[in-house]
């Protein structure tokens, strides 16, 4: 009985399943995209110029006054126009609502990582989350804006409100969901609370809180603007809420749609933000950021 | 092998040494009241190849888990040799553990996989990651330290997956029907680099499996095991020389090895 040589299979002989393998992007492009994604982006583009000529076409051809339906091109060229007032009012809505945000991943998270820890707390807290998520925000928000006087403050916890929970519960449930055999095996190798949490729970419950990320950033928006609707105030510190407002008294419609629009690039683009953050931290492994060739 | 190929006295192939550990009149009934294992009494010796064998919910993966103290029995004990020569019992040594999945964290690579257990231990990154990429190689999978889980064929999972396992250098390595979900060649493949690491790596291997032809290939001794309750029927050693490689899979000894062992397992349970 001689021992045999060390183990040295090549593996590439072991029955490989190559259809294991994720299909790496080989097509062709065009002007810096692949050749499939054009359909994609032009199909929506023409539909939506289409659209703007019949709607812009329909305003002339009937003489709607401008303060009833304004046409495409006035609502550009009002953008362009009272772009100064507008881009301020713009930067306020973003600062509240990145800020909220922030306050929403930080006690999301937060609390996720505790409830976890401590499934008194969960019994005890988790209630209480569920009823601030379904009360609606409009009704709690004069209540809020009268006792935490400062209006930038109410706005602020309106927006959190509102952005908090999709967190909270994806967070919770990725949490929960980390593969039981790897837990056992972190037992079994005797890892402490921190490690199991730290090596393994964060990173499984990671494309949970992604997916709660994304839905909480178009939600703390409408937090804010809602919040700003409730709150009324004026000034030369408004957001585009209290833009649209102060637009519509004035029946400057066509700068009642500029602000809308504003409100919703902005909302578009924080969807492709957390959409894109999402897929660069999730390609290398998560099933959600692979392609597959069928 | 001219002679009787299934020695009847049960750990008669034991390495002669004190057992590395000792199952005593072990039982486990679950909180439903189903009782998994019934009154279990084995030793483990040093160094021996393994197989618990038997039928789905015979209570094998179960006694496993006991041993690897994943589980604690309801009544009897396990116990460990102990580290000095006076006989006492000792604590639960580092052990490997392979899962029926490969069970690896998707979101790191190969090389970061194999280095858990070492970095759940406070080892040096450099020392972790120099020993896991040795470990890696030894499994055969030299160059593939930087591939994700989902870059990697079934197969090369488990290779992995056996990597971690024996990254520790563990005195004992257990594995739950570890090739269960792989096909036949893949599985063959598996079959013998893993005998070729424990010849090399001289641990203690305990192997669960429901195939009579995989026990048989890999095993010294056969442990059979029947359900309702879960119990031990027969244990019996397997007398063919390694290494064991295709020559002895298309044997005509393996084929009676083979013939005598389903034989006897069928005696067990009763079929």
């Amino acid at each position: 009985m001689s021992a045999p040589a060390t183990a040295t299979a090549s593996p590439a002989h072991d029955g490989t399943d190559a259809e294991a393998r994720p299909v790496l992007d080989r097509e062709p492009h065009l002007f810096g995209l692949p050749a499939s994604a054009w359909p994609r982006l032009l199909a929506p583009l023409c539909i939506g110029a289409l659209a703007l000529g019949l709607w812009e076409f329909l305003v002339r051809w009937n003489e709607v006054p401008s303060y009833v339906l304004p046409g495409p091109l006035l609502i550009g060229q009002t953008l362009v126009e009272d772009w100064s007032t507008l881009s301020g009012s713009l930067w306020i809505t973003l600062r509240i609502t990145f800020m909220a945000l922030a306050a929403a991943v930080f006690f999301g998270v937060t609390l996720a990582v505790l409830f976890t820890q401590s499934k008194w707390l969960e019994m005890a807290l988790l209630p209480y989350a569920v009823i601030l998520q379904v009360t609606p925000i409009v009704a709690i928000a004069p209540l809020i804006i009268i006792w935490a006087g400062d209006i930038d403050l109410s706005l602020l916890i309106c927006a959190w409100i509102v952005a908090f929970f999709p967190i909270l519960s994806n967070t919770i449930l990725g949490l929960n969901s980390a593969d039981h055999n790897l837990v056992d095996y972190f037992k079994l190798h005797g890892a402490t609370r921190w490690q199991t949490l730290r090596f393994l729970k964060l990173p499984a419950a990671l494309p949970y809180f992604l997916a709660g990320l994304k839905i909480s950033g178009g939600l703390a928006l409408i937090g804010a603007v809602v919040a700003e609707f409730v709150a009324g105030t004026g000034g030369s510190a408004s957001g585009l809420a209290y833009r649209i407002l102060e637009s519509g008294y004035q029946l400057k419609i066509p700068r009642v749609f500029a602000a809308l629009i504003m409100i919703s690039l902005t909302g578009v683009a924080i969807f492709l933000a957390t959409s894109w953050i999402s897929h660069l931290l999730l390609r290398r492994w998560h099933e959600s950021a692979l392609k597959r060739e069928n | 092998m001219d002679t009787a190929y299934l020695s009847t006295s049960p750990a008669a192939s034991a390495s002669g040494t004190s057992p590395l550990v000792s199952v005593r009149r072990v039982s486990k009934q679950f909180a439903n009241g189903t009782l998994a294992v019934r009154d279990v009494d084995l030793d483990l010796g040093a160094g021996e190849f393994i197989s618990l064998l038997g039928p789905s919910g015979c209570g094998k993966s179960t006694l496993l888990r006991m041993i690897a103290g994943l589980a604690s029995p309801s009544t009897g004990a396990i116990e460990w040799r102990g580290a000095g020569q006076d006989g006492a019992a000792g604590a639960r040594p580092d052990l490997g553990f392979v899962f029926q999945d490969p069970t690896l964290m998707p979101w790191a690579n190969a090389l970061a996989n194999v280095m858990l257990p070492l970095k759940l231990k406070h080892v040096p990154r450099r020392e972790a990651a120099e020993r896991a990429a040795e470990m890696l190689a030894l499994v055969g999978l030299k160059g593939f330290e930087n591939s994700y889980p989902r870059e990697l064929s079934g197969g090369m999972k488990m290779r992995v997956s056996i990597a971690r396992a024996l990254v520790m250098r563990p005195k004992i390595l257990l594995m739950d029907e570890p090739f269960a979900a792989l096909d036949e060649i893949t599985r063959h493949r598996l079959n013998d680099d893993l005998l070729q690491l424990w010849w090399k790596e001289r641990f203690t291997a305990v192997f669960v499996t429901h195939s009579v032809f995989e026990s048989v290939y890999l095993s010294q001794r056969i442990v059979v095991m029947a359900a309702r309750p879960g119990r031990v029927m027969a244990d019996f050693a397997v007398d063919a020389p390694y290494p064991r490689d295709d020559l002895f899979r298309t044997s005509a000894d393996y084929a009676s090895l083979c013939r005598l062992a389903s034989g006897r397992l069928k005696e067990a349970i009763g079929s």
